[in-house]
């Protein structure tokens, strides 16, 4: 299937995106392989110029190792991998913090929420 | 490259594309939105080398363009324009004895990614298999340039997505570039490189598609919305 992609973002930043999920969920794993440029092209039913772009930025990331006539492949540093999941976590905070300052609301309300949330699990 | 400079047409007295200059680099994928009438489907011929521009110039490769270049350039008219009583491998039989780039067994490998039977005529084809025969022809050829004028209209969602993957499977994006006008701007967004937006015949909006994402937050279907208003004022 292809991807649906949101209206207000880069294509190639969404795609980075669900790459850097996958690898912080474990389904890319260190060391993996990663499908080709065109490949993945044609999975997510992409522009190549677009893939290209990604593969680039995750290389720029370090989060991705491209070998010489083997292909890319899922870095093997532990730490870039960590580095990577403490920055999405202080991002997706920040991207919370921005919608409910949107409307109105104060941290405080919230945070009991997720409290109230938390003990009823 | 293909080079357009302040082209304009007409249609006797009726003026269809009035002083365009555009260029179509290798190595891309450009769509051509615009209303209905906008002048996309003249463009796309004169790009072709069908029509000839009546006024200002195009060059490809930095040559004149004229129709000795069709073997440069593979156009996929709008309309069906074939023998409904060929099967699509006559079709393609057609299309080896026309043109000399034009590769059976590429044709072949298209058709069986897009799942047509070729050898059903194709007056008995639905729509859909008909437009994905054309297009199996088309990528057939061997060109470096892929001129398609309306390939997903009126197609349903599955065709499109098909057709859509036919275009990244088969061409080589270093070598080759497609240029496509639709109106199915919302699918076919994510394979273009560039967006050129036509309205009465002029270029009112050329831009990149992820800089139009990046720069105004709007998707392409919203942005060639508001240029086009914009104009109107």
């Amino acid at each position: 299937m292809t991807q649906d992609f949101t209206r207000d973002k880069p294509i190639y930043s969404q795609l980075v995106d669900i790459i850097c999920g996958d690898i912080l969920k474990g389904k890319l794993q260190p060391g993996d392989k990663m499908l080709s440029v065109r490949e993945y092209s044609l999975e997510v039913g992409v522009n190549v110029n677009t893939v290209q772009r990604v593969y680039k930025e995750l290389e720029s990331m370090e989060l991705t190792e491209t070998k010489r006539g083997q292909g890319t492949f899922i870095t093997i540093d532990e730490e870039r991998i960590l580095h990577l999941r403490e920055n999405m976590k202080v991002k997706l905070v920040d991207q919370f913090l921005q919608s409910i300052a949107a409307f109105g609301f104060s941290k405080e309300e919230i945070v009991q929420i997720l409290q109230r949330k938390e003990e009823t699990k | 490259m293909i080079q357009l400079q302040h082209v304009s047409f007409n249609y006797q007295r009726q003026e269809v594309l009035t002083d365009i200059s555009l260029s179509f680099p290798l190595g891309q994928t450009i769509g051509i939105a615009g209303e209905n009438g906008s002048g996309k489907s003249t463009l796309l011929k004169i790009i072709a080398g069908i029509q000839r521009p009546r006024k200002g110039t195009i060059s490809i490769h930095q040559e004149s363009l004229s129709r000795i270049h069709s073997t440069d350039i593979a156009y996929l008219p709008d309309t069906d324009l074939f023998y409904s009583f060929y099967t699509t491998k006559e079709l393609f039989a057609f299309y080896a004895s026309q043109f000399q780039d034009f590769s059976l067994q590429k044709a072949l490998e298209v058709a069986s990614f897009l799942e047509v039977d070729v050898h059903v005529k194709l007056k008995k084809l639905s729509k859909g298999n008909r437009g994905r025969a054309k297009m199996a022809a088309t990528l057939g050829r061997n060109t470096s340039y892929y001129v398609m004028d309306e390939p997903f209209s009126g197609l349903d969602p599955i065709v499109r997505e098909s057709l859509i993957k036919g275009l990244i499977r088969f061409t080589n994006v270093d070598e080759q570039s497609i240029i496509l006008s639709t109106h199915e701007l919302h699918e076919v967004e994510p394979i273009l490189d560039q967006l050129i937006v036509l309205k009465e015949g002029r270029v009112i909006a050329q831009d990149e598609l992820e800089t139009i994402r990046f720069e105004t937050n709007q998707d392409a279907v919203s942005w060639m919305k508001n240029v086009t208003k914009e104009k109107v004022k």
